[in-house]
């Protein structure tokens, strides 16, 4: 592995190993020749970029300057967040219904996001099965829903709630373990929830999936319009954002934050590092099972098929594009990576492709995320 | 009655016999010096003292209650903070939310007090802010504060570490050395610093290689070797005692 990444870390032979890995992704798609000519383009392209144009460091020095710039001044300034909230407001008014729909996606993921954020990006436990938490919220919501006929505003706390006793029943056992122990056993949880569903046909309906779910009601007036329904998200969004930033500028933000950076220490501070991990991966449940619960209700329809491992992939990318531990950088990644992939539909067959590459190239340069202070690590 | 009473106190590591029946105690404001040759079982004792290992046996008596086997976190709420041999900060926090972070448990309000901006919590957040500059002043830290703390020199991160133990309101203090790696100017700043933290009532346990600071600043010394304690005494009696020379320079051979 060291010699690898003496390979990686070489300038020189950086950029040939970026081409080599971007030319392999095409080569099923357009054959050796194509392939090949992209690795020597690119070969001899990055290198002459980067060293014929001493400009391009100061480039790269300047965009990561103004960047820290920007996330210095997201975090701290609450009237950045309403600047952003006037437009988003005013997308059903000026917008087609697709983009609305592509918005409220963002919306729910934005929830999503910022929950995972509480337990990987602050508390630095990695989650690889947030999406059962996710998958947890909404079968709870649809099934109080369709069997019993409680409406959006009783299914929904009662299935966040349920969402975050299987948070925490789930996480007594996992907090014992670190790094990459927990990472496995996260994913093992994200599977068996995900094959519970896709079984157990009695109570879930199998693969069928769970259908007529109800819209939400605010007293008699049903949110059945796709730009009530992105009010109704955009105020969850609202609340979690501000939530997050109080709790992260509190003494449980704090001290969650402080198990990330050294347990031992932690301890020796007096905070029970038990009792605030099991706080953590409870409180990110809480957030998930809400998305959880308003994805069924807009879908009116759920399936195993929305809550694969891949979905956590997903959440967990947002997390790292942004920035762990990031507000700002991860409400900005799950944007990213909702629209992106529509916007890239142009492209049909080489959108995730172009997906892909452009994570891997986002690690190699800024692999402290888009906003983020803090370099990505599994390692305990 | 004494702050911290050990009783005949052990810890083995299978057949290795890190400490062996230890038994001593501190009195109130004074400065506890614990020396001996690597290896001698200084840092397990801390260790054991401070709930990051459980003792095989004997007992801790800290105000009047058996502490042995108490969970670290536990222990400091009960009034015993430490620093570290290998400085543990948390180094991507600036040096102010080291020491608030130290601050956790004198807060009583808690998640929803946080949501909803009580003014309890506003209150207690601004209590412990005060108290931060208070902690980071009496170290000399007060222009540092918005540093990153994995960013400063070595002495300074010490000098944080010890603030943060401070912050925590512990009554007991256990300095694993100190002054490592620093140089005189700092070390006699740093003996300065220990000697004021007892003047203001704190009762002070170290680990210390360098002589001069430990013969300088003791009320008493403690010398293990081979996890046993094998003298006990002030400066002067541990500068002339036989067993102690030898355990550092080895037995005359005749």
């Amino acid at each position: 592995m060291n010699a690898l990444s003496s390979i990686i870390k070489n300038p020189l032979l950086k950029p040939a190993f970026i081409a080599l890995w971007l030319a392999f992704l095409l080569l099923p798609f357009r054959g050796v020749k194509a392939a090949s000519v992209l690795f020597i383009t690119l070969t001899i392209a990055i290198p002459a970029f980067k060293f014929l144009s001493g400009h391009l460091s100061s480039l790269v020095k300047q965009i990561h300057s103004s960047v820290e710039r920007v996330r210095h001044y997201l975090p701290s300034d609450s009237r950045f967040l309403f600047l952003l909230l006037l437009p988003a407001a005013a997308i059903p008014l000026v917008a087609q219904g697709y983009i609305v729909d592509v918005t409220i996606l963002s919306g729910i993921y934005i929830i999503l996001a910022l929950g995972l954020n509480v337990v990987v990006g602050f508390t630095g436990l990695l989650n690889l099965g947030f999406v059962a938490y996710y998958a947890i919220g909404a079968y709870s919501f649809a099934l109080l829903n369709t069997k019993l006929g409680m409406g959006f505003w009783s299914a929904m706390p009662a299935s966040v709630l349920i969402t975050v006793i299987a948070g925490f029943l789930f996480a007594v056992p996992a907090v014992r373990l670190r790094g990459d122990y927990l990472a496995l056993v996260t994913l093992g949880f994200g599977e068996i929830v995900h094959i519970t569903l896709n079984n157990w046909d009695s109570l879930t309906k199998g693969p069928n999936g769970i259908s007529g779910i109800a819209p939400p009601h605010i007293l008699s007036f049903g949110l059945t319009s796709l730009n009530s329904f992105y009010y109704l998200v955009m105020f969850f969004v609202v609340i979690a954002i501000i939530v997050m930033r109080r709790i992260h500028a509190s003494k449980i933000g704090r001290a969650w934050i402080a198990l990330r950076e050294d347990e031992i220490a932690t301890s020796a501070m007096g905070i029970n590092r038990t009792m605030y991990k099991l706080y953590s991966v409870a409180f990110g449940a809480f957030w998930a099972g809400l998305a959880g619960c308003l994805f069924a209700s807009k879908m009116r329809f759920i399936s195993p098929e929305s809550f694969t491992f891949m979905e956590s992939v997903l959440i967990l990318c947002m997390v790292i594009v942004g920035g762990l531990g990031s507000i700002a950088g991860v409400i900005i990644g799950a944007v990213i990576l909702v629209f992106l992939p529509e916007v890239l539909r142009e492209v049909q067959l080489y959108r995730m492709l172009a997906l892909g590459a452009g994570l891997v190239v986002l690690m190699i340069f800024r692999p402290q995320g888009l906003f983020g202070g803090k370099n990505v690590s599994i390692g305990s | 009655m004494y702050p911290l009473e050990v009783k005949a106190l052990s810890k083995h590591f299978g057949g290795i016999r890190a400490i062996e029946e230890i038994s001593f105690h501190t009195k109130d404001r004074t400065i506890l010096s614990i020396i001996g040759p690597n290896g001698a079982g200084k840092t397990t004792l801390f260790n054991c003292l401070t709930g990051f290992m459980k003792p095989t046996r004997g007992s801790i008596i800290f105000s009047e209650r058996d502490i042995s086997g108490l969970s670290a976190d536990k222990i400091n709420r009960m009034g015993i903070a430490r620093t570290f041999q290998n400085i543990r900060l948390f180094r991507d926090m600036t040096v102010l939310e080291n020491v608030l972070v130290a601050q956790h448990t004198k807060i009583r309000s808690g998640l929803f007090s946080a949501i909803t901006q009580l003014p309890l919590f506003k209150r207690e957040e601004r209590t412990i802010r005060e108290k931060a500059y208070e902690y980071l002043e009496l170290l000399g830290l007060e222009t540092h504060v918005d540093k990153v703390s994995g960013s400063m020199p070595y002495g300074e991160q010490r000098k944080l570490e010890i603030a943060r133990a401070l912050a925590t309101g512990a009554s007991l203090l256990l300095f694993d050395e100190p002054t490592a790696g620093m140089n005189p100017q700092e070390t006699s700043e740093m003996m300065r610093i220990i000697m004021n933290l007892r003047e203001l009532g704190k009762t002070i346990i170290l680990i210390e290689h360098d002589m001069r600071f430990v013969m300088g600043i003791s009320d008493r010394i403690i010398v293990l070797d081979h996890g046993v304690k094998i003298a006990e005494g002030s400066p002067e009696e541990i500068k002339t005692n036989p067993m102690v020379i030898e355990a550092y320079l080895g037995k005359e051979t005749h």
